[in-house]
C-alpha cells in the first residue's frame, strides 16, 4: 500500500467514525449522569434536517450547526420532562423519541428533500487540504477536529472538574447526592440537553460532508451504533475515540472486503455483518477483562423521584 | 390528483358498510381513476422519482378532464401492500400500478379479487387475464455508459455501486463491463454491493472507498445520488445519473445519465383501458421506443468519446449491436457466450455470473 | 418545586386502565391540533388514522392482520420488560423464528402431512427464543447489556436472512430473483373466516396473549415483581434468581417473537424475501408499552397501533397526509401514556396553583 492510500484510507474511516463520535460522546456524559436515553437516532435526524433546512435557507453553515444542536437539544429535553420530572420508563421514552425524530424529520424535511447541500468543507487553504500527504492533516471539514476536540474536552469535564464530579455522583449515587444537597434532577437535565445537542451535531455530519442531501431516514441506524459504542467504550472519552475510529475502519473495511477475491472465502453479507459481530464481541471482551464488575454508572437508566 | 373531500369519505364508508367484505366497487363516474403504488417517494431523484414523472408525462398527454390519479408512497414490498391494493381497488380505481417487483405476489392476489380492475406489475414475471408485466432495458443505457466509461478512464479502475445481486443489477453490470471493455481491454470493473436500494451514508462510503482505490469512473445502480456527489467532491472523472439526470448534484462528474422514462408506456396502457383494448401482455422496450434515455452529454466529454457513445445507442437502436453479444467470457476465465451468438431475453434472468473483467 | 408527589400505597387499578384510554383521545386531541398547525387537514387526518378503518367494516380484517404478530411479540416483551429485561430485538428473533422455520419448510416444502404446519410453527420458536439466547447468555455469565446484544443482533439476523434467500435457498423458478419457493397447502395458514384474509395467526394471537395471562399471573408474573420489586439489585446484577430471569424472559420474548415471524411467513407472505423484516419488532415495544405490560393491554394496544397502520395508508389515499405523519402520532400516543404512568404510582399536588414546573 502506498503512503497516499493510507492516507486517503484514513481520511475516509475520519468521515465515517465522525457522526457516531459526536453522538456517543454526547451520550457518554448523559450516562454518566445516570440517564440512557435511546433516542439518538432520532435526536440525529433531526438536527441532519435542521442542518439541510438551515444551509439551503440562508446558507450559514454554522448558523445551521448551531440550529440543529439546539433543536435536537429541544427534542432531547421532551425526554428529559418525561424521564426526569414524570419519572416515567426511559427504554419507552427513549425509543419513543426516535419514533419523533424519524416521523418528524420525514415530514418537515418533504420540502428540502433532493436538493444539493453545499459541502462544509476543510477550512484549511486548499494547497495544504488537497496535498496528497498533508491532507492526513488538514483535510477534513471542521466537525471532525469539533468532535476531536470534543474528546478531550469531554474527558477534561468529567475528570479533571469540580462540575463533572458532580455530575458522576449524581450517576453513581443519586440518593446521596440528593442528600449532600445537589439538584440531581437538574444536572440530569443539562446532561440529557448536552447529549441531544451533540447528537444534533452528529446528524449534521450528514448533509454536510457525508452525502449533501435530505432524505428520510438518512442517519440509517448510525445512533444505535453511537449507544453500542458507548459500552464498547466502556463510558471513557479516550476509549470512544478510538472505538468510533475503529468502527469506521470496519465499515470501510467491508468495502474492501466486498472488492478483494482474498476475503470471497465467506459470503459478503458475513462482511457486512461484521461490525456488528465486532461490537457483540469487543462487548464480551472488555467485560471479560473486568470480570465480575461493570463500568456502566450505578444509576443508569433508574429513574429518581425526590419525594416530598 | 384525487382530493376526496368529507362527503366523498363518508359516501365510500356508507357502501362500504353494505357490500359483502370484497365486494369492489364501480363509481358512476366519468374519469378514470388510476393507482400508482410506489416503494419510495417521488423525489428521490431515482426509481421512484421516473415512475412519478411518467405519472405526470401521462396525465398531461391524456387530460386531467379523462383521469385522475392517486399515489401511494412508502409501501413496503410485503404485506402492507395488499393492503394498499385492495384499497385503490375498493376506492374505485379502475387501473393500478404496482412499481416494484416485491409487490407480485399481492397484486396477483389482490387481482383475483377484482377481476375488472387492470392491474400492471413493474419488473415483474408472471402475467394473469387482468395482470400485464412492464419493465425496460436498462443494460442498453449500461452498454453507452460503458462506452464513454472505458473511453475515459485514465486509471483503468471503474467501479458499480450495486443495490442487491438480483439479474437486473447483475446484468446492468455485464453489459456496463462488456461495452467498456470493448472500447478498452485494460479496464477492470470493481462492484459493490451496499445492500439497500436507499443508503445514502453506506453509498458515499462506498464510493469514498473506491476512489480512495484509484477507481475515477463510478456508476450506481441505487436510487439516489450519494455516489455522484462523492465523485464531484473528490474531483474524479465522474460518474452517472441512474434513472434520471442527476447533474444538479455534480456538474463537473455528472457524465450524462439514463433516465427512466416511462410516460409512454403509461400513456399507451392508460389510453387502452379508456379505449377498452387493454389486454394482458408484457412489455419490455428499451432504447429504440424511448422507455430508456440517454441525458446530455457533460461538456467535458471529448468529441470522439461522444460520438462512439452515440455509435453505441445508435447500434443498439437498429439492432445492429446487442449488448450481449458473443464471445463472452466471465470472470473466471471460462467461455460462456460463443462467437455470434447472444444473451437473449428468454436466457438474460438465469445468468448468475459475471463477464471477464468484473471484480466482485 | 411546587410540585409534590405522593406515593401512592397501592399502584392505582382505575388509573392504570382509564390512562392508556386518555392517551389515545388526548393523541387524537392534540394530533389534530398539531397537524392543522402544519398545514395539514388535522381533523380529517385524526378521522382516517382512527375513525375511518373502525366503520368500515372491511377494514377489521386488516386490523386483524397487522395486530397479530405485533400482539404476540408484545405479549413475549411485556414479560420481559416487567422483569426489567429490556429486550429490544425482537425484530432479529422475529426475522430468525421465520427463517428457521422456512428452513423446516424448505426440507418439506413436497411432504403432506398434518404435522408439518406445528412442526414449522415450533421450529420457529425455537430459533427465536435460540437467538435470544446468545444476549440471554452474554447477559448472564459476561454481565453484557442486553439493550446492545439483542439490538446488534438484529442487524446480524437481516444479513442471516439476505445470504439464505440471495443465496441456497433461492428459488429455482423465481427467475433469478431473491426469493424462496412459495409455501405449500400443507404449509400455509388457513383463512378463518370465509371471503377475508383473516388467517390462523389473528385467533392464534388471542390465545397466546390469554395464555399468558393465565399462566404467568399465577407463576412468573408474580415471582418477577416479587424478585423486581423487593430487591432490585438482585435481579438486576447478581444472584441465582435473576440469571434465572434473564433467562426467563429472553427465552419466553426471543420465542414469542420467532413464533411471530415463522406465522408472518407462513401466512400472509407465503414465502421468504428479503422484504420479509417490516419492523413489527420494534413497533410490538410501543404496543407492550401501550398496553401496560399486561397480556390483555396489549391485545387492545395492538389494535390500537394497527389501526394507526392502516389508517395511515387510508388518510395517505384520501387526503394526502404524509405516511410519515402515522410516527407523530404513535410517539404521541407512548409520551403522553409514559406521562401519565407518574399518575397511577404518584399522587399529584400542585403547592403553589397556577406553575407547572417544566
Amino acid at each position: 500500500m502506498s503512503t497516499e492510500l493510507i492516507i486517503a484510507i484514513i481520511i475516509t474511516i475520519a468521515g465515517a467514525a465522525t457522526p457516531i463520535l459526536l453522538a456517543a460522546l454526547g451520550e457518554l456524559v448523559v450516562e454518566k449522569s445516570g440517564v440512557l436515553n435511546l433516542g439518538v437516532e432520532g435526536m440525529m435526524l433531526i438536527g441532519a434536517v435542521i442542518t439541510v433546512a438551515v444551509t439551503l435557507t440562508t446558507g450559514n453553515h454554522l448558523l445551521a450547526v448551531v440550529c440543529a444542536a439546539l433543536a435536537a437539544s429541544l427534542s432531547s429535553l421532551i425526554f428529559g420532562v418525561l424521564t426526569l420530572t414524570l419519572s416515567a420508563n426511559q427504554v419507552a421514552t427513549g425509543l419513543a423519541l426516535t419514533i419523533l425524530g424519524t416521523g418528524f424529520s420525514a415530514l418537515f424535511g418533504q420540502p428540502y428533500t433532493g436538493k444539493d447541500v453545499p459541502l462544509l468543507r476543510s477550512p484549511f487553504p486548499p494547497e495544504l487540504a488537497t496535498d496528497p500527504i498533508w491532507r492526513v492533516l488538514f483535510g477534513y471539514s471542521p466537525l471532525v477536529y469539533f468532535a476531536l476536540i470534543m474528546v478531550v474536552v469531554v474527558w477534561w469535564f468529567l475528570q479533571k472538574t469540580r462540575a463533572g464530579l458532580i455530575l458522576r455522583a449524581v450517576g453513581e449515587n443519586d440518593l446521596s447526592a440528593h442528600s449532600i444537597g445537589y439538584p440531581v434532577i437538574g444536572i440530569r437535565y443539562l446532561a440529557v440537553a448536552f447529549g441531544g445537542a451533540m447528537a444534533g451535531i452528529a446528524g449534521s455530519c450528514f448533509p454536510l460532508f457525508l452525502t449533501p442531501q435530505w432524505v428520510e431516514r438518512l442517519t440509517t441506524g448510525r445512533g444505535w451504533i453511537a449507544l453500542a459504542l458507548v459500552v464498547f467504550a466502556a463510558w471513557r472519552p479516550f476509549r470512544l475515540l478510538a472505538g468510533a475510529y475503529f468502527f469506521g475502519l470496519m465499515m470501510i473495511f467491508e468495502i474492501y472486503a466486498k472488492t478483494n477475491s482474498a476475503f470471497r472465502v465467506l459470503p459478503s453479507e458475513f462482511w457486512a455483518a461484521l461490525p456488528y459481530l465486532a461490537t457483540v464481541l469487543v462487548l464480551v471482551l472488555i467485560s471479560l477483562r473486568r470480570e465480575g464488575s461493570t463500568a456502566a454508572p450505578a444509576c443508569l437508566g433508574k429513574p429518581f423521584v425526590a419525594t416530598g | 390528483m384525487t382530493q376526496f373531500n368529507r362527503r366523498t369519505m363518508i359516501k365510500i364508508g356508507g357502501a362500504a358498510a353494505t357490500l359483502p367484505l370484497l365486494g369492489s366497487r364501480a363509481f358512476a363516474q366519468e374519469k378514470l381513476k388510476v393507482g400508482f403504488v410506489l416503494i419510495g417517494t417521488p423525489d428521490d431523484n431515482g426509481w421512484n422519482h421516473g415512475h412519478d414523472r411518467g405519472r405526470q408525462e401521462m396525465v398531461d398527454a391524456i387530460g386531467a378532464d379523462k383521469v385522475e390519479t392517486t399515489v401511494v408512497t412508502n409501501v413496503p414490498e410485503g404485506p402492507d401492500s395488499e393492503r394498499v391494493f385492495r384499497e385503490l381497488a375498493q376506492q374505485g380505481h379502475k387501473l393500478i400500478y404496482a412499481t416494484s417487483f416485491g409487490f407480485g405476489d399481492y397484486v396477483h392476489k389482490v387481482a383475483k379479487m377484482f377481476p375488472d380492475v387492470k392491474f400492471e406489475w413493474a419488473t415483474g414475471n408472471a402475467t394473469a387475464p387482468n395482470v400485464s408485466l412492464y419493465n425496460a432495458k436498462f443494460h442498453e443505457g449500461r452498454s453507452v455508459i460503458g462506452t464513454i466509461s472505458g473511453m475515459m478512464t485514465k486509471t483503468n479502475k471503474i467501479a458499480y455501486i450495486g443495490s442487491f445481486p438480483i439479474p437486473e443489477v447483475r446484468m446492468g453490470i455485464n453489459a456496463y463491463a462488456i461495452a467498456a471493455r470493448k472500447a478498452n481491454p485494460n479496464v477492470t470493473v470493481k462492484v459493490v454491493y451496499v445492500d439497500s436500494w436507499f443508503d445514502p451514508a453506506k453509498e458515499a462510503d462506498a464510493a469514498r472507498a473506491l476512489i480512495d482505490q484509484g477507481v475515477d469512473i463510478i456508476t450506481q445502480h441505487t436510487d439516489g445520488p450519494a455516489a455522484l456527489q462523492v465523485a464531484e467532491e473528490r474531483g474524479i472523472v465522474g460518474g452517472f445519473g441512474q434513472g434520471a439526470d442527476m447533474s444538479a448534484f455534480a456538474p463537473n462528474a455528472h457524465l450524462t445519465a439514463i433516465i427512466d422514462r416511462w410516460g409512454p408506456h403509461y400513456i399507451k396502457s392508460v389510453q387502452s383501458v379508456l379505449d377498452g383494448t387493454w389486454a394482458e401482455g408484457s412489455v419490455w422496450d428499451g432504447l429504440a421506443s424511448g422507455e430508456v434515455e440517454i441525458g446530455p452529454y457533460n461538456a467535458k466529454i471529448p468529441a470522439d468519446v461522444v460520438a462512439a457513445a452515440e455509435a453505441t445507442k445508435a447500434g443498439i437502436i437498429d439492432g445492429s449491436l446487442h449488448p450481449f453479444a458473443g464471445p463472452i467470457k466471465d470472470n473466471a476465465g471460462a467461455e460462456r457466450v460463443a462467437a455470434g451468438d447472444i444473451i437473449d431475453d428468454g436466457e438474460y434472468w438465469a445468468v448468475d455470473w459475471y463477464v471477464e473483467g468484473v471484480e466482485a | 418545586m411546587q410540585l409534590r408527589l405522593e406515593k401512592r400505597s397501592q399502584p392505582s387499578q382505575l388509573l392504570r386502565v382509564v390512562t392508556p384510554i386518555a392517551a389515545v383521545l388526548l393523541t387524537m386531541v392534540l394530533g389534530a391540533i398539531v397537524f392543522t398547525l402544519l398545514g395539514y387537514d388535522g381533523v380529517g387526518a385524526v378521522r382516517e388514522i382512527f375513525i375511518s378503518p373502525l366503520v368500515n367494516s372491511y377494514k377489521w380484517q386488516d386490523l386483524a392482520v397487522k395486530a397479530a404478530p405485533l400482539i404476540i411479540i408484545a405479549v413475549g416483551l411485556a414479560i420481559s420488560y416487567r422483569a426489567n429485561v429490556w429486550n429490544i430485538g425482537a425484530e432479529g428473533q422475529y426475522i430468525i423464528g421465520a427463517v428457521v422455520g422456512t428452513g423446516v419448510g424448505l426440507a418439506t416444502n413436497s411432504m403432506t402431512g398434518w404435522w408439518i404446519m406445528p412442526l414449522m410453527m415450533l421450529a420457529g420458536a425455537a430459533g427465536g427464543a435460540a437467538y435470544a439466547a446468545v444476549p440471554a447468555f452474554l447477559r448472564v455469565r459476561f454481565r453484557v447489556n442486553e439493550i446492545l446484544t439483542t439490538l446488534m443482533l438484529t442487524y446480524v439476523s437481516v444479513y442471516v436472512l439476505n445470504y439464505l434467500v440471495f443465496g441456497p435457498w433461492k428459488s429455482p423458478t423465481s427467475m433469478g430473483q431473491p426469493q424462496t419457493v412459495m409455501f405449500s397447502a400443507d404449509q400455509s395458514l388457513p383463512y378463518i373466516i370465509p371471503g377475508t384474509i383473516v388467517q390462523l395467526n389473528a385467533p392464534i394471537a388471542i390465545v397466546v396473549a390469554l395464555v399468558a395471562w393465565l399462566v404467568f399471573s399465577r407463576f412468573v408474573f408474580g415471582f418477577q415483581i416479587r424478585v423486581v420489586g423487593a430487591a432490585p439489585h438482585a435481579a438486576r446484577y447478581g444472584g441465582f434468581s435473576a440469571d434465572r430471569t434473564v433467562w426467563l424472559a429472553l427465552l419466553i420474548s426471543g420465542g414469542l417473537a420467532g413464533f411471530a415471524g415463522v406465522l408472518e411467513a407462513m401466512g400472509p407472505f407465503g414465502r421468504l424475501v428479503p422484504q420479509f423484516p417490516t419492523n413489527y419488532g420494534f413497533t410490538a415495544i410501543i404496543v407492550a408499552f401501550l398496553g401496560r405490560l399486561h397480556p390483555i393491554g396489549v391485545i387492545l394496544a395492538g389494535l390500537i397501533v394497527a389501526l394507526s397502520f392502516v389508517g395511515g395508508e387510508m388518510a395517505q389515499i384520501s387526503i394526502k397526509l404524509p405516511f410519515a405523519a402515522v410516527g407523530i402520532f404513535q410517539a404521541m400516543m407512548l409520551f403522553l401514556l409514559l406521562a401519565s404512568d407518574l399518575l397511577v404510582r404518584y399522587r399529584l399536588r400542585v403547592v403553589r396553583p397556577g406553575e407547572v414546573p417544566a
